[in-house]
């Protein structure tokens, strides 16, 4: 099976081909069968690659394709790595993609021919990068990739560009993520220059050879990339302007899988990781800060999607924590999870925002319960996922998280309970405000809402199902012992995990899980109480609240440290520079060139008494030359 | 029969000249600067000619059949053949020239300056 793992990422290339091409001739019908056909079929084989990979006695190896870059010592092979984490990321992304993409058909209905046939090649040609990101054998395959779900982040944020303000989010974070990518570029050179090789073979066994300093520098410039593309400080402030793009994007793009990168990238490099202790420090405080500080600004956001952009950034900065203290298979299980139930939270909004013919603001939402069954069942399953309580997914891999943190430190534990409780408290909030109470719309909004086609509900049910079931992968040893399928899987890849810190007895262990979730549900009950019943409006403006609501002013800041001096900049080399000096220096040329001519036509007088001087000058002068000096 | 120094010769010789140069330089009649021309190329013939008799009577007095100075006297010819030549190419000039503004004066010849 391992022969055919090249149709992965082939299919949805070749699905962004037809329906790119043939958008203007193409049927709607013929586009959705291309667009989703080949994400099922890259599902199906993804499995069989799945099933191979987890039998036992599976060894990984590189299967190389052909020669990218050869160069005097320089071999770079595109070639693909089949192993356990590769795997289990081609099944998220092409299953969860595959889910998208029918819900897509349905979401996307009211797009004219050639724009809904854009979508979907675009969507497809995201799905390619991302699965050569994750499928490559070295780390300039893996760049080519991240490049590309960049781009297609970019074109799909921007997928509506008739409005200026969505084509700034798709500047904005295309923008962010290649400042991040300079530093992953950075890296590849670094490693390159001091391992002779970017394959992952190559750079992880020779690893342990390299100075401390040189693998902090590659490792921190490696977080830089991550700190582009999965939105961690100071790099963030993309991923709430992206949600511009229509909300299926969302949820694959910006919850799913390309935020994911950066996980998988410092995954994948965990041998080198372990290696440079300030790097992980590092990651882990940033990680933490990004946590805690998204989640006090989604504590006031009124738009939907917002609340979920920022509940995002606050896991992803829960994954890097605990990719910082050395829990590398917490924080790919919880990419696992938060997979389900994020896209699930996502495309629930999305089916309220097309029941509320897309309207945003849940101040103009509520009691949409009663009206959206499916769609409020399922949101509701993914609020009790995302809050960690149990025997939902999200529960199983927060935990392995915090208690990875105490391990550590204390501290990130105490920051840890507070992100989550707060996490607990903002997304019962949007699910209060929004399926409970009663509505607070306009009439005619009132009347159209409906719930959504069987399309769209589908991958509601199935992800909600993931959502229940998709933590019970990893049961930690305090529940059953050796129950945790996923370490054990993960294990040949994740080869220097830290081990479990059991310095905790079993009953400490008990208690702290007992408290975290009486934490989590004290916030719930008292979100409850603020939005359940009769909801009179919120402080959005003054103080804390309108600190929190402004985001922490962080733009304005971004805008005027960094915006402006550089606009102002450009207008400086334009306007001086360019306009004055460049052209000055050529128009000067040819005004140079005109007044000698002018002054060189005064000799040409006409005068034949002139001329004659002239020469006579001209004789006296080569005779005393020729007198003096031997030419 | 003692021979002149030759500075008298140089003497006359650079007078003849200069006064050749000034005319052509001043003068607007061209058939004057012709003239003046004529004069500085029998300048420069007269000083040809006074050296080499100073070479001959030099070479003269240690051997007596040698023929030591006399090829400037001979370069002293085909100065006159050109010019004579010059002059006849000149005056034709001047002659087309008269039959167009009826004048010599150079000075009319700054038509050139277009």
């Amino acid at each position: 099976m391992s022969k055919f793992v090249f149709l992965i990422p082939l299919l949805p290339f070749v699905g962004f081909l037809i329906n790119g091409l043939g958008r203007n001739f193409l049927s709607r019908m013929l586009v959705n069968i291309i667009g989703c056909g080949v994400l099922i079929a890259s599902f199906v084989i993804s499995i069989l690659v799945f099933r191979e990979v987890s039998a036992p006695g599976f060894t990984a190896s590189a299967i190389d394709y052909f020669n990218f870059i050869k160069a005097g010592g320089l071999d770079i092979k595109a070639s693909f790595l089949v192993d356990q984490l590769s795997a289990l990321f081609l099944l998220v992304i092409t299953g969860i993609g595959s889910l998208i993409h029918v819900y897509s058909t349905a979401y996307m209905k009211e797009e004219t021919a050639p724009h809904y046939a854009r979508y979907f090649a675009y969507l497809n040609l995201f799905v390619f990068s991302m699965l050569l990101l994750v499928l490559g054998s070295n780390f300039v395959v893996m760049f080519i990739g991240w490049e590309g779900v960049g781009l297609c982040s970019y074109l799909l944020i921007g997928y509506w560009f008739g409005n200026a303000s969505y084509n700034n989010a798709a500047k904005k974070a295309f923008v962010m993520n290649r400042i991040g990518d300079l530093g992953f570029l950075l890296a590849i050179f670094w490693m390159l220059s001091q391992f002779g090789s970017i394959a992952y073979a190559d750079v992880f066994t020779k690893a342990s050879t390299a100075p401390v300093a040189v693998l902090t520098g590659i490792t921190i410039l490696l977080f830089v990339g991550a700190m582009g593309k999965s939105a961690q400080i100071p790099l963030y402030t993309w991923l709430p302007d992206a949600m511009a793009g229509p909300t299926p994007v969302s949820a694959l793009i910006h919850a799913a899988t390309m935020v994911t990168a950066g996980i998988y990238m410092i995954a994948r490099s965990n041998v080198m990781f372990s290696l440079a202790p300030i790097s992980q420090h590092l990651i882990a405080i940033i990680g933490i800060s990004t946590a805690l500080l998204a989640a006090t600004i989604a504590l006031k956001q009124n738009d939907i999607k917002k609340v979920l952009a920022y509940s995002t950034v606050s896991q992803l900065g829960l994954m890097f924590l605990a990719l910082g203290v050395g829990a590398y298979t917490a924080g790919v299980f919880h990419v696992m999870t938060h997979a389900f139930f994020k896209a699930l939270l996502f495309l629930g909004a999305g089916s309220v925002i097309h029941a509320m013919h897309h309207e945003q603001d849940i101040k103009k939402m509520g009691g949409l319960g009663k009206k959206l069954p499916i769609t409020h069942i399922t949101f509701l399953i993914g609020c009790l996922a995302i809050a960690g309580i149990p025997p939902f997914a999200g529960f199983f891999s927060k935990d392995e998280i915090l208690i990875a943190a105490l391990g550590k430190s204390p501290i990130l534990y105490a920051l840890g309970i507070m992100t989550s409780v707060m996490t607990a408290f903002y997304m019962f909030r949007l699910y209060f405000l929004t399926f409970s109470g009663t509505f607070r719309g306009s009439e005619e909004q009132a009347h159209h809402v409906h719930e959504s086609p069987l399309a769209m509900t589908f991958p509601l049910m199935v992800l909600a199902l993931l959502s229940v079931v998709g933590g019970w992968v990893g049961i930690p040893a305090l529940f059953v012992k050796d129950a945790h399928l996923l370490a054990a899987y993960l294990s040949p890849v994740l080869t220097s995990q830290t081990a479990e810190g059991h310095h905790l007895s079993h009953s400490t262990e008990w208690t702290l899980m007992g408290i975290l979730l009486a934490f989590i549900l004290l916030a719930i009950l008292f979100s409850k109480k603020l939005f359940g019943k009769q909801f009179k409006g919120e402080n959005t403006t003054e103080g804390v609240p309108g600190f929190l609501a402004n985001k922490w002013y962080v733009d304005e800041i971004y805008d005027a440290i960094i915006v402006r001096p550089i606009n102002g900049l450009a207008a400086f080399f334009s306007k001086i520079i360019e306009n004055k000096i460049i052209d000055g220096l050529v128009n000067g040329v040819g005004k140079g060139v005109q007044f000698s001519a002018r002054q060189m036509r005064l000799l040409q007088s006409g005068q034949v008494g002139s001329y004659i001087l002239i020469m006579m000058v001209s004789i006296i002068l080569f005779f005393i030359f020729q007198l003096f000096w031997k030419l | 029969m003692q021979v002149m120094p030759i500075n008298y010769y140089i003497f006359l010789s650079v007078a003849l000249f200069t006064i050749g140069i000034v005319g052509v330089l001043t003068r607007r009649n061209a058939i004057i600067i012709f003239m003046c021309i004529e004069l500085m190329l029998n300048a420069v013939n007269v000083l040809l000619v006074a050296f080499s008799k100073m070479h001959h009577v030099a070479a003269f007095a240690l051997d007596s059949s040698t023929t030591a100075g006399t090829e400037a006297q001979l370069f002293v010819f085909f100065i006159m053949v050109v010019a004579a030549a010059e002059v006849t190419v000149g005056l034709a000039i001047i002659v087309m020239l008269y039959r167009n503004i009826h004048a010599v004066d150079i000075n009319f010849l700054n038509r050139l300056k277009h």
